[in-house]
């Protein structure tokens, strides 16, 4: 198995507090798919952070793409955050920029030409439902039209990993299904996908995923063994998000 | 997305720089450009007042350099008019002597006219003698002091007086405030980096949420440094170019005061423009100052998160 994130006997606390996350172990394969599941206050948030960067584990090891991060200088830290996708559960759009703004971010980011930027962007918003909405600011979009903003900022730079926390929180079970199907898409494309849901039926929607559990900070189910049967729903692929089925 | 992982980007396009230029919000931008306005508005006042004190300060030293009176303190007429011709004549074969001038008695008695009234008569008033000598620039100090001692074997009582010696504590008190001019330069320089300091303090707050998710799309210090770089190196330099209009004017409207003054001292002070362009150093080094204080404040308080 070619292992693209490792954890090591890693443990998280926050300040003085009780480890939220602890002795987690586990070894996650370049372009799988992985579900994070648990109660609140399990720890998936916390997990999730230490995958894309936010937080350094207090101790143990994490190795993405090979290396140490625990001990990496933080000059070397957005280099690897650049390859990494994040839809976080409260969106966090930057509220005085556009829909399209918002998702050229991370091209900008990376220093890519205007004109290089335009055309994907477009593409990007417009597969998720909201051609139309190129200009609008997050203040002006529902809950569910955020949602697939920050959906499309996570994917547009087409990251090796995308991290995504309850990216169907907020929409309706089709709009559901059509985002799985695009995080589908892009892991068929060699995107490794990690989504701390406890939507158990979207879980079962993914054929080949697996599933890790989260227990008051501890792995339940630290072999990732648990499978779920193919039963991908390929109807919605190749159809703009938000369209009608 | 680049298997690459180098931590700095491409350097972006000009397009690029407009579209990151709207990460931070645009609109209200506080009082930060009318503080530098008035920064650079005084700072320009005090290094004017300084520039005009120090050109004063060398034209005054130019014209009392080499400048002596020779007094002769002798009651007996005859005997006055007579060391005074010697001596006339001993200075002006000096090589060091460029010029020699004698007093006239009648002017001296002039002078003396409010306190020994219009009548009195050089006989019985015995007033000294003056003679104003220049010595040739550059002429050497043991010169000088051939002089002196040759004029003092002719009248030992002669009184030999140097004119930078009457201005010199005027000369100490010009020195005293170009030197005030130029600490009230440098603290206002250093205040602008204050100002600006605490101002990128709060900025960097204020959008802490933007800047987070911009570290975690990947972005640099340097490119979030950069953002309130650009953005405080424009408010100063809107502030540096209103202040410098508004202490241009009040300058050009003193220059033109004092030229109608029509005094020594206060002519002295009207610097040639060619010097007024050292001026122009002052809003440049405030825009730069004002930038690199941003720069570092934001780049130490992005330092703090991970």
């Amino acid at each position: 198995m070619n292992s693209i994130i490792q954890f090591e006997n890693i443990g998280l606390r926050y300040g003085t507090d009780a480890e939220v996350l602890s002795d987690i172990s586990l070894s996650l394969a370049a372009g799988a798919f992985y579900f994070l599941t648990g109660a609140s206050g399990a720890g998936k948030s916390s997990l999730l952070k230490l995958l894309y960067l936010a937080q350094r584990p207090t101790r143990g090891v994490l190795r993405l793409f090979g290396e140490d991060v625990v001990m990496m200088p933080r000059s070397r830290l957005p280099g690897f955050r650049r390859r990494i996708g994040v839809v976080f559960q409260d969106f966090r759009l930057v509220p005085h920029l556009s829909a399209f703004d918002n998702v050229a971010m991370p091209l900008r980011i990376a220093g890519m030409d205007e004109r290089e930027v335009t055309g994907p962007v477009e593409e990007m918003l417009a597969w998720v439902g909201l051609g139309n909405r190129f200009g609008a600011l997050p203040a002006s979009l529902s809950g569910g039209e955020q949602q697939r903003v920050a959906i499309a900022r996570a994917v547009i730079a087409r990251p090796d990993i995308l991290v995504a926390d309850e990216p169907t929180g907020n929409v309706d079970a089709d709009m559901a299904k059509r985002l799985l199907s695009l995080f589908e898409a892009l892991n068929r494309l060699g995107t490794t996908i990690v989504i701390a849901t406890h939507d158990l039926p979207l879980i079962a929607q993914v054929p080949g995923a697996q599933m890790m559990r989260l227990d008051r900070g501890r792995l339940a189910d630290p072999t990732g063994s648990l499978r779920f049967p193919p039963r991908s729903n390929r109807a919605a692929e190749g159809r703009p998000l938000g369209q009608p089925e | 997305m680049s298997g690459e992982l180098e931590t700095e980007a491409q350097p972006a396009t000009d397009s690029a720089r407009k579209a990151q230029g709207r990460w931070l919000p645009q609109g209200r931008r506080g009082p930060m450009p009318w503080i530098i306005t008035v920064m650079t508005f005084l700072t320009l006042l005090s290094g004017a007042a300084g520039l005009g004190l120090a050109h004063a300060l060398v034209q005054m030293r130019g014209e009392l350099a080499g400048g002596y009176t020779v007094q002769l303190v002798e009651a007996n007429p005859q005997r006055r008019t007579a060391q005074v011709t010697k001596i006339a004549d001993l200075l002006r074969r000096e090589d060091a002597v460029r010029t020699v001038a004698v007093v006239p008695e009648q002017d001296l008695l002039k002078q003396l006219e409010p306190w020994i009234g219009k009548d009195a008569r050089p006989e019985d008033v015995p007033v000294p003698a003056l003679i104003d000598v220049a010595f040739a620039p550059g002429a050497s100090e043991v010169a000088v002091a051939r002089v002196e001692r040759a004029v003092r074997a002719v009248a030992p009582g002669a009184r030999i007086d140097a004119h930078q010696r009457y201005l010199a504590p005027v000369e100490r008190l010009m020195r005293t405030l170009m030197w005030l001019a130029a600490g009230l330069v440098s603290m206002m320089i250093l205040v602008t980096g204050a100002v600006v300091t605490v101002a990128a303090r709060g900025a960097h707050e204020a959008h802490r949420s933007t800047i987070d998710v911009m570290h975690l799309l990947g972005a640099t210090d340097l490119q979030i440094a950069r953002l309130f770089q650009r953005r405080i190196a424009l408010d100063a330099l809107f502030g540096s170019l209103v202040g410098t209009v508004g202490a241009t004017l009040l300058i050009w409207i003193v220059a033109g005061n004092i030229a109608e003054l029509d005094s020594g001292l206060g002519g002295a002070t009207a610097f040639p423009w060619r010097l007024a362009v050292l001026l122009l150093a002052i809003p440049l080094m405030s825009v730069l100052v004002a930038a690199t204080s941003a720069r570092v404040t934001v780049k130490r308080a992005l330092e703090r998160s991970l």
